[in-house]
């Protein structure tokens, strides 16, 4: 009893945690410890260990050496349902619901409340409401949950996790698909969760979250623990640094370069729309991007940029307007059409539009370039290897080899693997929905780097990122939208995240392209 | 992929195709062991007899139907249809043949009609987006029943020689049917192999939103697919139809459609798409018909048949899983990945 009187407000203790796979040491000896009432930020890049950490929490993997001691009692939950009970709720990063079911269903799946043997959905009805109401959500939970958008999902996730009257919750990403206003929404019931004594665990990739809300944080790296720090005493910089087992200098001088970057030299635009419209997508879009020319798509959740990424690649069809490609008025209602002008498309959810997870690296790399040249002109399997291995090098993609299914790389490589497919089709112009989405800090500036190259090199690049910070670093010109509108467009150093905010917020009068210098 | 080697990586088709073989080596070890004469191979008027030798040749039709099926599975889908199709195919044969038509006209008929049935499913599944299996249900029950109206419940015999030879002829001192479903098996690896098809195929069958959005004509491979499909069957129904010298609608290919996707999923392709295993798949077909005709040579009640072909189609089925075969065998964890 002396032990856990001394132990009475660490929550959550793990020591010495290894997990490995066949060929890779996933976790070795880790420590991590969660106080109760505290919001602790787990950090790392992709391959630093986070996401094997939490499926061994959550009883997803078996551990094979280590302790995990969760309220003073040691547990080895042996698979979700388990770890659920024994109070350890996590949500996930992708939305893990099932989309047929109404909100109130997959808020109380498998714990249905039963009465004389039948399931009572008046009770289901009120816990669901309950929970979302400790959301600030009054949500209508007879709905399907298909019919809310990502954002309401990831919440009705959550009240899920809070239904369960859980000690620890784990948030594995959860603020990737939320607007700003959601996350405050977020946080103000992390915030409220933690002065009810609960033990958060949160797992970002956005920085100012983790300064803006935890209390600690652990960093990872390569399966091995870094360290434990207050925030309050960890420069975000050190962070970086330390989740990159880098040099500060060296960061010092990626943000240089990309400040720095060399202004576009005017030249005709290669694609242009002129009044493009789509019911519920985008109103009478005017935008252009030129050869060698980056052009940011800035603007909240739900304000159009996708829409306008799936109108100009022929995913949905536009019921007004034109696009021009080099001046000549074409049709995009396939994705077929949209690849003969030689378009490129990194679709937003990389899971359920980009990879094909059970083939390798290598058929997924070669797929574009060998649909373009049709079925009877098969590339050789010399051909196959050759660019799968030039782009595995190039891009810096971490697998054991080009066989490998691409469902087992991380989600940084994946996208670079996507990437790499456009690529070797050899696009003029790309158009980059959220590529850096979920990915870590290494592999964003490295597709940022590339971004840079391959527009120096003539392409044409459209990039949607809800991170300002991005946007402003890698684009020579920026376009805002709000509310599926354009309201605004900035270039050269008119770009900034305080120009760009203002304008998503209104509060600057709306203005054309400056004539920036050298622009 | 062909070139990939025993044991590397987790491509390939080794790591499903063992599986049914060594079931199959079971089977055989057990009929070297215990049926007697059961490799006895003789020559009888130019041609080998013997209990493999049947094995093989009454495997053909439904070797030919998983060929079709695999691709149809790679894409995600599943045609029910082909046993009907065969019986369409035999009776517009048996009719032609009737008729007086010459042999490339009776060839022509009955196999466009069965590549047409397959397209037709094709259309349902990917212009009007029918599910695959209530899309194939529909030709299913009504294929049969336009073989029955085409043959008016009649069971249609006819002689002719050189028809009869695809279901009764020797080549190579073998029966026909195995060259024929050589030949099939070739053109298909071929083409999925050596030319894009089977990359564009699987890619669309494992995630067809991104295969489309890489530029895959998903519909088209789909519609392609189920001609195909439709046409070993159409080959299938020939064969039937060949051997009995009869067109009869109301028992060629019945059920054969389930022993197809059977064969299929013992060679290890998953029903929910993505990689195809053709040989795999006719490895799963020879290893069906093997246990059929060993149950057969050994005199067992028929009632049995079905029950022991069950048991060893479940074990295969069983050990094709990785998530069972790491339950049962813990210590092989580590090699299976």
């Amino acid at each position: 009893m002396n032990g856990r009187q001394l132990d009475l407000d660490q929550l959550l203790q793990v020591r010495g945690l290894s997990k490995s796979f066949p060929g890779v040491r996933a976790l070795s000896s880790v420590d991590l410890t969660v106080r109760r009432g505290e919001i602790h930020a787990l950090m790392g890049e992709n391959g630093a260990g986070k996401s094997t950490l939490i499926k061994v929490l959550t009883g997803v993997y078996s551990r094979d050496e280590g302790e995990v001691t969760l309220d003073g009692r040691a547990i080895d939950a042996r698979s979700p349902l388990e770890a659920q009970s024994l109070g350890i709720s996590t949500v996930y990063q992708e939305v893990n619901l099932i989309p047929h079911l109404s909100l109130a269903e997959n808020i109380c799946l498998g714990r249905q409340p039963v009465r004389w043997g039948a399931i009572d959905w008046g009770l289901i009805r009120k816990r669901a409401a309950t929970a979302l109401a400790r959301l600030d959500l009054s949500l209508d939970v007879n709905r399907p949950l298909s019919s809310f958008s990502i954002a309401i999902q990831q919440m009705a996730a959550i009240a899920r996790a809070l239904d369960i009257s859980a000690k620890l919750l784990i948030l594995d990403e959860p603020t990737s698909s939320l607007d700003s206003k959601e996350v405050a929404q977020l946080f103000a019931v992390m915030r409220k969760l933690k002065s009810e004594g609960m033990g958060i665990l949160f797992v970002t990739h956005f920085l100012d979250q983790v300064y803006q809300i935890s209390e600690r944080i652990t960093v990872l790296r390569n399966g091995q623990l870094v360290g434990e720090y207050e925030s309050s005493q960890l420069p975000r910089l050190q962070l970086i640094a330390r989740m990159m087992g880098k040099q500060v200098e060296e960061l010092d001088a990626i943000g240089h370069n990309a400040a720095t970057r060399a202004p576009v030299a005017p030249k005709a635009a290669f694609i242009q729309t002129r009044g493009l419209n789509r019911r519920g997508g985008v109103e009478k879009l005017d935008l252009e991007v030129r050869a060698g020319e980056v052009v940011g798509l800035a603007g909240l959740l739900g304000s159009g940029r996708t829409e306008t990424a799936r109108l100009l690649f022929g995913v949905d069809r536009a019921d007004g307007g034109e696009v021009r490609c080099e001046g000549k008025l074409v049709s995009l209602r396939t994705p077929r059409q949209a690849i003969g002008h030689r378009f490129g498309f990194c679709a937003e959810d990389r899971k359920n539009e980009g990879i094909i997870p059970d083939l390798s690296v290598r058929e997924n790399i070669v797929l574009a370039l060998q649909a373009s040249k049709g079925w009877l002109r098969g590339l050789s399997r010399t051909k196959q290897d050759e660019l799968a291995n030039h782009y595995i090098k190039a891009l810096n993609i971490a697998t054991s080899d080009a066989e490998k299914s691409i469902k087992f790389l991380s989600g940084g490589n994946q996208q670079k693997a996507i990437l790499a497919r456009w690529l070797a089709s050899q696009p003029r112009f790309l158009i980059l929905d959220e590529p850096t989405r979920g990915i870590d800090v290494g592999a964003k500036f490295e597709i940022e780097k590339l971004m840079a190259s391959l527009a120096s090199q003539g392409m044409a690049i459209l990039f949607i990122s809800s991170e300002l910070e991005e946007v402003v670093r890698a684009s020579h010109r920026v376009v805002v939208l709000r509310d599926r509108a354009k309201v605004g467009e900035m270039a050269g150093s008119g770009i900034s995240e305080a120009a760009i905010m203002r304008t998503i917020a209104g509060t600057e009068p709306k203005q054309n392209a400056p004539a920036a210098p050298g622009l | 992929m062909a070139t990939a080697k025993p044991g590397t990586g987790d491509q390939g088709l080794w790591p499903k195709i063992k599986w049914p073989l060594a079931a199959l080596a079971l089977v055989l070890l057990f009929n070297g062991l215990f049926t007697a004469g059961f490799f006895q191979v003789e020559i009888k008027d130019g041609r080998l007899y013997g209990s493999l030798i049947d094995v093989l040749n009454r495997a053909a039709p439904v070797m030919l139907l998983s060929l079709g099926m695999t691709l149809v599975i790679a894409t995600g889908g599943v045609d029910l249809s082909v046993g009907a199709v065969m019986a369409i195919a035999g009776a517009i044969a048996a009719l032609a043949i009737k008729s007086g038509q010459p042999l490339m006209v009776v060839l022509a008929l009955s196999l466009g009609s069965a590549v047409l049935a397959g397209a037709w499913n094709g259309l349902l599944v990917c212009v009007l987006e029918v599910q695959p299996i209530v899309a194939t249900l529909i030709l299913m029950v009504s294929g049969r029943g336009i073989a029955q109206l085409l043959t008016q419940g009649q069971i249609i015999t006819f002689s002719n020689r050189s028809f009869e030879f695809i279901g009764r002829g020797t080549f190579l001192e073998l029966p026909f049917t195995i060259t024929l479903v050589a030949g099939v098996l070739a053109s298909l690896a071929w083409l999925t192999r050596k030319t894009a098809l089977g990359l564009f195929i699987e890619a669309s069958g494992n995630n067809e939103t991104a295969a489309r959005y890489s530029g895959v004509h998903t519909r088209l491979i789909k519609l392609l697919v189920y001609a195909v499909s439709g046409f070993c069957a159409g080959l299938s129904g020939l064969i039937v139809a060949g051997d009995i010298k009869a067109a009869d609608s109301n028992n060629a290919g019945l059920w054969l459609e389930l022993d197809a996707i059977l064969a299929v999923v013992v060679g290890g392709s998953s029903l929910a798409g993505g990689r195809c295993y053709l040989l795999s798949s006719v490895a799963g077909a020879i290893l069906i018909q093997t246990v059929t005709t060993t149950i057969l040579r050994r005199g067992a009640a028929v009632e049995f048949t079905l029950v022991i072909k069950a048991l060893v189609i479940v074990v295969v089925c069983l050990l094709q899983s990785e998530a069972f075969r790491n339950k049962v065998f813990p210590a092989r964890r580590k090699e299976a990945t």
